[in-house]
């Protein structure tokens, strides 16, 4: 999807649309939530709209020890609470801060938007973009967004900052985001970085064959010549006494 | 030679009972109560108090695999009285912090999931993994100790038999999950402090886990001795502590070298709390330590080592919990204070952990000289408690 923060107007349809999709309550707010998946918070006089951003090389999905979390390859980012543990890595990881966590239950799991994968799957726009009044939010490929997207910046290059957050932030997201002022000012992350998060830990597991089959043969070697020297020494010990080496000895 | 001028914890048994049972009741509140209401934990800070004491408790049981791996594989069999004491403290604190996790995940009828359920990105899933495979091993080398007790032989031999393999396997998971709990927070540079957060998390979590299980096991000799003797002659302990001394040194240089490298020793230009609490693991984890235990004298003392174990051990603790939640009180602008009950549940944990300690020293042949084969070993356990200790030529107990 395709957020254009110069032509959103705080109408908050989006959210509505998505607690009602959702069956959540109907209430105003300002925050993600376990009961608002979207929200609209207020920078000066624009409206910015957060929810998962639905990332190309997820942080949650990778750090899920259980993989209930998985990316499919039209957009969502799923969960499956059957499978979870609550070990909240996810809540720990995601450098966007989407998912909530139900802390009052005894058999809690956590919320996030869903991206409407449901209706995706029916060839349904996701709620909210279908409520959006403006056009501030726009479903559609991604290849193609990225393209109107640049054919928006190129056209009015003094409306928008030269950006498209989310077009490689942390590999790439699903959601896109043109905006007027800088990002920064906006309560975006800047220290995010294009590389995706996931390689920062697949550079350490990488290391595991390696520690378990070169460690593994090391280990082995040491041990092998440390005894051998302990027999060697026993048989000359023995050997020097003049005595007949116990069998066990033996090199 | 009378052991003195150690401190001792009198009345244990009444403390050890009101915390085990405080933390009975604190459990029981956690698991009817949710997370939510019973912890102080929040969407902004998912982890606290539990997955520092889960650090803790792994760190310090790292003398499992560093005794078992100087004793039996690289055949340094003067230190073998201290072999025993330290599987114990390795079977006791990971068997602790099984209990943690299972009481801090959310859905605990759902710990198995990651057997079955894999995940090959996932530091986690490689930490569940690397901590059950351990746990098995650690139970296959404590086993022989109870089977002896009970006069059942036969599995000893069966176990003797895969010994070595074991222990080489038991060594290479314990350096892959000691190291992973560093990793852990690779993931999160966002949010850690740049004191803390370093790609070198993993090799520096390893290198001061070697430094932390050793004190222990020190500590350990130091406190349980039998019969008025030490279990370590002078000479060895003082070794100890200076292998000790050399990883503190090789911990500090990495860390700080780190520092500079990343330019985050501006963060150490001003008082602030992340600085103060960067000094004080630091001073009294490492800097402290260490400049005791270069000192002959201290390493030959019994209250000169106590004091330096003591300290690496505490700044250990200084520097996991730094990292599980000082760090992370960096972003976003949080504070976490954990709640009476994450307080008591830990406590009563700790407490269960050092009455089974010293439940298992009193039932089992934990602190006594070991022959090699079970039928010898046999022999020790039931001949006269005159128990042999090494020699200053470092004879070692096979031939003996």
């Amino acid at each position: 999807m395709l957020i254009d923060l110069t032509v959103c107007v705080g109408c908050n349809v989006c959210q509505g649309a998505c607690k009602e999709e959702n069956q959540l309550p109907p209430s105003e707010e300002k925050y993600l939530s376990l009961t608002a998946y979207t929200a609209l918070s207020k920078y000066n006089d624009l409206y910015i709209r957060r929810m998962c951003q639905h990332c190309d090389v997820p942080t949650c999905v990778s750090v899920c020890p259980v993989a209930a979390l998985s990316k499919a390859d039209t957009g969502p980012v799923a969960y499956d609470a059957e499978k979870c543990i609550g070990c909240r890595y996810c809540l720990q990881a995601c450098p966007y801060h989407v998912p909530k966590y139900e802390w009052s239950s005894t058999r809690p799991r956590i919320q996030k938007c869903k991206f409407c994968a449901p209706r995706l799957a029916k060839g349904l726009q996701p709620a909210c973009a279908e409520a959006c009044p403006t056009g501030a939010t726009v479903f559609g490929e991604r290849d193609e967004l990225l393209l109107e997207a640049a054919r928006r910046v190129s056209a009015e290059p003094t409306k928008y900052v030269p950006r498209i957050y989310g077009k490689d932030d942390v590999g790439g997201t699903s959601m896109l985001y043109l905006s007027p002022v800088p990002f920064e000012q906006l309560g975006f992350d800047a220290r995010l970085g294009k590389i995706p998060m996931p390689m920062l830990t697949m550079s350490a597991l990488s290391k595991v064959p390696n520690v378990l089959s070169v460690g593994g043969v090391m280990l082995g070697g040491i041990w092998w010549i440390t005894n051998r020297r302990t027999e060697v020494a026993a048989f000359e010990a023995s050997e020097k006494k003049g005595e007949t080496p116990r069998p066990e000895d033996k090199p | 030679m009378k052991i003195r001028l150690l401190p001792r914890i009198t009345r244990w048994h009444p403390i050890a009972t009101t915390l085990i049972l405080a933390g009975t009741l604190a459990a029981i509140a956690r698991f009817t109560y949710g997370l939510g209401a019973t912890t102080n934990l929040s969407d902004e800070f998912p982890w606290g108090l539990w997955i520092g004491f889960d650090f803790l408790g792994i760190g310090l049981a790292a003398s499992g695999f560093t005794i078992v791996a100087a004793v039996h594989l690289f055949h340094a069999k003067e230190y073998e009285p201290i072999v025993r004491p330290a599987i114990l403290t390795a079977f006791i604190g990971y068997m602790l912090v099984v209990l943690v996790l299972i009481l801090d995940l959310g859905r605990p009828d759902h710990f198995w999931h990651p057997l079955v359920m894999w995940n090959p990105h996932s530091v986690m899933c490689e930490i569940s993994w690397c901590l059950m495979l351990y746990t098995s091993v650690l139970s296959l080398e404590f086993a022989p100790i109870v089977l002896e007790r009970f006069n059942i032989l036969w599995p000893i031999k069966w176990i003797h038999a895969i010994s070595l393999p074991l222990m080489i396997f038991g060594v290479l998971l314990s350096t892959l999950h000691q190291s992973s709990f560093g990793s852990l927070y690779l993931i999160v540079p966002n949010r850690l402090h740049a004191l803390w957060y370093t790609p070198l998390l993993p090799v520096l979590f390893f290198i001061s886990c070697l430094a932390s299980g050793i004190s222990m096991i020190l500590l350990e000799s130091l406190i349980f001795s039998r019969g008025g003797r030490d279990l370590l002659p002078t000479r060895l302990r003082a070794n100890l502590a200076k292998v000790i001394a050399v990883i503190l040194a090789l911990y500090f240089v990495v860390r700080v070298e780190n520092l500079l490298a990343r330019g985050a020793w501006h963060d150490l230009t001003t008082v602030t709390y992340f600085s103060l609490a960067f000094y004080a693991e630091m001073l009294i984890g490492f800097v402290i330590p260490f400049g005791l235990l270069v000192v002959e004298r201290v390493r030959n003392s019994r209250r000169g080592l106590y004091a330096a174990s003591l300290l690496v051990v505490v700044g250990f603790a200084l520097n996991r919990m730094n990292t599980a939640i000082t760090g992370l009180e960096n972003y976003p602008a949080q504070t976490y204070f954990p709640s009476m009950i994450e307080i008591f549940i830990m406590l009563g944990i700790t407490a269960l952990g050092f009455s089974a300690f010293s439940f298992v020293v009193k039932h089992l042949p934990i602190f006594e000289p070991v022959a090699v084969t079970p039928r010898v070993r046999q022999e020790a356990v039931t001949a006269r408690p005159e128990p042999v200790f090494l020699t200053r030529h470092g004879g070692d107990l096979e031939s003996s």
